[in-house]
């Protein structure tokens, strides 16, 4: 258990990978809201519907999971070798390439080059790995206006807002929610804008239009990028992402270091995992490869920046390194029971649902996160329909022992650690034992109907949501003695 | 240190000692679809035609009317023209319509056309997608990007039938485009708008082998 304690973490005070509440009290304040509720539920049955079906007309389904986990496998056990190689391919390609040790590094990196470029203004497709790091509060610290051009992002920046989702970051809100913060937000929108989906994409489309023809630095994130051929793919829907990755002069991508692929036929797998279990569509309808600069066609700077920011630190967990697996289609997120009623918000990080869970807590150091691995219910759902078969319940396991771990380590302990040593004690005698389930039935008094409706406090607690059994008139132990005459 | 140096060492100092590397890569999944010609090039239209693309299919020599045709449909009158592109599979511009060869037109000279005609460098039948990978008759990518219709042009020998097969002919080098149907969203509560910032129309001429 001590390989990761020396690796660094996300550092704090930048970024969005930390929530300022825990887990349990930001989903009380989410299950309060109706509205979000019935978003949250038409959105991700939709989704749902759509992978399942697109996911069960291929025979090679499971194939082609295994092939991914055991691609991600492979990456990881060879990182150095990988990033390396990718490094020199995309150098020799006429691409530049940088390195973050974290957000703060990542951040300071890019608003450097934008300046460079004598820039005022970017361009951004949509990339988790920038609102990770909180790329756009420091770019607007320096002066520079960043666009978000993905339609989604764009509702979320307009509205002031975070978001909720890996692949749709606005699903929290409906239509007449988007059409307000248009109405509100966007310089010139006709008063007349309708709230039906396609009036607001086409409010989209015309407020972008002249930025995305204007622009001369864009960034984006990375799906994938080939060691072995210094190729870098982006995956996307609107033609926003191809905009912001052909029309500007410079072009500046942020990748987290786990995005490397060893070689160029890998994309076979993940270009067939990833839309199936994203959009639930049988190709997602664009897709960008490049490779460093081509003349003539596209950027003629190009920038590739390759982040840490506590990912060494999810690397050195053997079992929980399976996290950094991740090709964040967020199919996980749509099966999740626990996700589907709280939203993405009370995860409190960019990294929302089962794998924000087992992701943002190894980033920022459990403690920081301690919250998190508790936000499940165990359920397997997220295992079963993860493309790279990342083992998630196990993770949660993983972390919430770790966390215990951790926490052992502190001088004042814990209700729970002096709970459970109390147990402990008691369970490591017959006799003790046999006392305490005999105690145990005086709470027969406080039962009606077989069951417990109100415990004293700090019992309460458990029964503020639920009843407790009625502990029962005899043990087993004494009815096996008063049936069978013998304690054996 | 540099960062590289620090990164690089922190993910040995992560690794060091993990036992030994994970075996070989099971690529037990198809990697050729097993399908004939004719049901391939009948897969791409059915899957294409999912996506809301009109499909012609055509024997070589139709190819110049069905062009006509197509941009007559959807009228777009002013196209742009990568260079290279065949030029027995253009028609004579119909009055009132004109072929621009591209020679570098500036963003904002693109938005003013109507529309762009392309080849393509392969399409995948499974899914339904063109690959673009800026070789003659393809041109740059913003060409496919900001005119609002596309028009691509398919000879059937360039159809594969899976991903793992196109994944074989491509060349890495190239900057690729892979479109599967028109620029799409569903942002908004999923519901499918067509057409955000890409082409909000695409058709798809596939030509049999003569």
């Amino acid at each position: 258990m001590s390989t990761y304690l020396g690796m660094p973490t996300a550092p704090p005070g930048v970024g969005h990978l930390r929530g300022t509440q825990p887990f349990d009290i930001a989903a009380r304040r989410a299950l309060g809201n109706s509205q979000l509720r019935r978003n949250l539920a038409n959105a991700t049955s939709t989704i749902r519907a759509r992978r399942a079906a697109v996911v069960g007309e291929l025979p090679d389904w499971e194939a082609l999971r295994e092939a991914g986990r055991a691609i991600k496998a492979e990456t990881m056990a060879h990182l150095d070798r990988y990033l390396e190689q990718l490094e020199e391919q995309v150098t020799a390609r006429g691409g530049t390439v940088h390195w973050a040790r974290d957000a703060i590094e990542a951040n300071r990196l890019v608003t450097g080059l934008v300046t460079d470029a004598g820039a005022r203004e970017v361009v951004k497709s949509k990339s988790i790995t920038t609102d990770e790091i909180g790329l756009n509060e420091a770019l607007a610290a320096a002066g520079i206006t960043a666009h978000e051009t993905d339609l989604a992002e764009l509702i979320v920046q307009l509205g002031h807002d975070r978001p909720s989702h890996i692949l749709v970051p606005a699903i929290h809100r409906n239509r007449a929610e988007i059409r307000d913060i248009f109405l509100r937000e966007m310089p010139g929108a006709d008063p007349g804008l309708t709230d039906a989906p396609a009036d607001l994409t086409a409010a989209a489309r015309t407020h972008l239009r002249q930025r995305f023809l204007a622009a001369r630095v864009g960034i984006s994130g990375a799906n994938f990028a080939v060691a072995e051929t210094g190729t870098l793919g982006v995956v996307e829907s609107e033609g926003n992402g191809r905009m912001c990755l052909t029309l500007p002069e410079t072009l500046i991508t942020v990748m987290g270091i786990e995005k490397v692929i060893p070689r160029w036929q890998d994309l076979e797998v993940f270009l067939q995992l990833l839309p199936r279990s994203s959009t639930g569509e049988r190709m997602n309808p664009y897709t960008t490869l490049w490779t460093g600069v081509t003349p003539g066609d596209g950027p003629q700077r190009f920038h590739l920046v390759l982040l840490d920011n506590g990912r060494t630190a999810a690397l050195a967990d053997q079992v929980g390194r399976q996290a950094l697996h991740c090709i964040r289609c967020s199919a996980c997120l749509n099966v999740c029971p626990v996700y589907e009623r709280t939203g993405g918000h009370a995860y409190g990080s960019v990294y929302p649902g089962p794998i924000g869970a087992v992701l943002s807590p190894q980033l920022t150091g459990v403690e920081e996160n301690a919250s998190l691995p508790y936000a499940s219910s165990l359920c397997g759902a997220c295992y079963q329909a993860c493309p790279v078969k990342i083992d998630i319940p196990s993770l949660l396991v993983h972390l919430r022992a770790r966390h215990v771990e951790e926490r052992r380590q502190r001088r004042v302990p814990s209700p729970e650690s002096v709970t459970m040593a109390a147990a402990a004690w008691v369970m490591a005698s017959p006799g003790r034992y046999a006392a305490a389930q005999r105690a145990g039935q005086a709470g027969r008094v406080l039962g009606r109907d077989g069951r417990i409706r109100r415990l004293p406090p700090p019992l309460s607690a458990w029964t503020s949501a639920r009843d407790a059994p009625v502990p029962p008139p005899e043990t087993f132990r004494d009815w096996w003695r008063r049936e069978r005459g013998t304690a054996q | 240190m540099t960062a590289r140096d620090e990164v690089l060492g922190r993910i040995r100092g992560a690794l060091g000692g993990t036992g030994a590397a994970p075996g070989a890569i099971p690529r037990d999944y198809r990697s050729a679809a097993g399908m004939g010609p004719a049901e391939v090039l009948d897969r791409l239209s059915e899957r294409l035609r999912d996506y809301g693309c009109r499909v012609y299919r055509v024997t070589a020599g139709e190819v110049p009317g069905t062009v006509a045709a197509a941009l007559a449909e959807r009228g777009a009158r002013r196209v742009v023209v990568p260079p290279g592109l065949e030029p027995r599979w253009l028609p004579s511009p119909p009055p009132g319509t004109e072929f621009i060869t591209d020679d570098g037109l500036s963003p904002a000279a693109l938005d003013s056309l109507d529309g762009v005609i392309t080849g393509a460098a392969l399409a995948i039948a499974e899914t339904g997608t063109i690959v673009l990978d800026a070789g003659p008759g393809q041109g740059r990518r913003v060409l496919s990007l900001i005119p609002d219709y596309h028009l691509c042009l398919l000879r059937a020998g360039q159809v594969a039938g899976l991903v793992p097969e196109a994944i074989a002919r491509l060349r890495p080098g190239q900057p690729l485009t892979w479109i599967s149907g028109p620029s799409a969203t569903a942002d908004i509560e999923l519901s499918r708008v067509e057409g955000v910032h890409g082409p909000r129309t695409l058709d798809v001429i596939l030509v049999a082998d003569a």
